[in-house]
């Protein structure tokens, strides 16, 4: 009987029709989502309080507040190219993401003026999928960390994905990443046995120790590329 | 069967978790926060309810033989529109639970209804149908988010009721699901004397 084939191809046709005009109507509203939701966590890096902030305010604030530079791997400012020239690539084992503008690599950096911090992208693997966020450290020092967000992950709900709550999040405010003028990072210890008077540590999240070690391993991986701008802005200062 | 009691039976008696014992998958995986719970029970609602709509628009035109293919073109159809959705309109709820939602494709309700009920008939019957498993599975989705959040957290729609010393990391855990999503049935069986034949 060939009347299966016709119908199983009709559905397969109108649905696959259907859900095509559905994504391509709702893209550009998921896309400004996207970008809004990468300033949003740019700002929420630097402390800004963003819960009642429109939209709007946040392409304003964004635009009026934060400097966009791009460095290369010794730390040069290159002032040619904007975040926008930049192609990232994401390695499978360590999640790091690389930023290339032809062969070159270079580095984003973004730099609030108002509030005195430096905002680096941050990213590695936790336990089931690559975490990507925002680490916020003052610009004054260079060491003193202002805050951290991660915006996109698949870590398990109430377990692992906690890393994007304020809880986990605040602990790291005031703590410092440079001991001695060597870069030494923040370590998530296990859930609650950080000292509180260590500077170099946070607590973990309890049932959730390969996302903790994971956070602690790409966080300093991800900073040691940043040194060299670092210690070029503390040997100007 | 009137459209009433088609629609409050799957609510408690014939309640597609606790009697059928479908859809346990996600009722491990999505109970860690009563709030995860309630997007997921009204993704399931929507996608249920409308799949046994349209299955059951369809019901006399699908060729047998190959019912289960139609039945999973549509269901994954609405299940993917529903993640679009969320992206679009609900961003930050859709963030933590897409992973999830695109499991509804799997939820075994979803399908056992369509082939068990909408296959057979009538549209208004089976819309209730759905709406009737949707929620009553999602009964069971929020009382045992309930039990967690509050022995795991300590809170309740992210409102602090047990101070944080009392936190049971169990209950975070799939182990802690299965303890009381088992002690959920074993006190309904006990009060029905229901017997498994």
């Amino acid at each position: 009987m060939k009347n299966k084939y016709i119908f199983i191809l009709t559905i397969s046709v109108l649905c696959s029709l259907f859900l095509s005009l559905a994504s391509q109507g709702l893209k550009p509203l998921k896309d400004k989502n996207i970008e809004i939701d990468k300033k949003k966590n740019i700002l929420n890096a630097v402390g800004l309080d963003i819960t009642n902030l429109s939209n709007s305010d946040i392409d304003n604030y964004f635009s009026s507040n934060i400097d966009t530079l791009i460095i290369n791997l010794e730390g040069i400012i290159n002032n040619d190219l904007a975040v926008s020239d930049l192609v990232s690539k994401e390695s499978n084992q360590s999640g790091e993401v690389k930023y290339y503008n032809g062969s070159a690599e270079y580095l984003p950096i973004y730099i609030d003026k108002s509030k005195d911090a430096i905002v680096l992208p941050i990213s590695g693997k936790g336990l089931w999928s690559t975490l990507f966020g925002y680490f916020a450290i003052d610009s004054n020092n260079y060491s003193t960390v202002k805050g951290i967000t991660f915006y996109k992950h698949k870590e398990t709900p109430g377990l692992g994905g906690e890393v994007s709550k304020e809880w986990f999040q605040k602990n790291f405010i005031g703590k410092e990443i440079y001991k001695d003028k060597v870069l030494n990072s923040v370590k998530v210890a296990k859930a609650g046995y950080a000292d509180k008077e260590n500077l170099y540590e946070v607590d973990g999240i309890s049932g959730a120790t390969i996302t903790s070690n994971g956070v602690s391993l790409f966080l300093k991986r991800d900073l040691e590329r940043y040194q060299n701008y670092f210690m070029r802005k503390i040997n100007e200062q | 069967m009137s459209n009433k009691k088609t629609f409050i039976d799957p609510l408690i008696d014939n309640n597609p978790i606790t009697k059928q014992v479908l859809g346990i998958c996600s009722a491990l995986a999505v109970t860690v926060k009563v709030e995860q719970a309630l997007v997921m029970t009204l993704a399931l609602t929507v996608v249920v309810t409308l799949s046994n709509v349209i299955i059951s628009l369809l019901r006399k035109y699908i060729p047998s033989s190959i019912r289960i293919i139609v039945q999973l073109t549509v269901i994954s159809t609405l299940v993917t529109l529903i993640d679009k959705v969320l992206e679009a309109y609900m961003y930050n709820v859709s963030k933590e639970l897409s992973v999830f939602v695109a499991l509804i494709v799997t939820n075994c309700i979803v399908m056992g209804r369509a082939d068990a009920f909408a296959m057979q008939n009538n549209v208004k019957s089976s819309f209730f149908d759905g709406l009737g498993n949707g929620i009553g599975y999602g009964v069971i989705l929020i009382l045992v988010s309930a039990f967690r959040e509050l022995f795991g957290f300590g809170t309740l729609l992210d409102f602090r009721i047990l101070p944080e010393f009392m936190n049971n990391g169990l209950m975070l855990l799939a182990p802690g699901a299965f303890i009381i999503l088992g002690l959920i049935i074993w006190a309904q069986r006990s009060l029905t004397s229901y017997v498994e034949d």
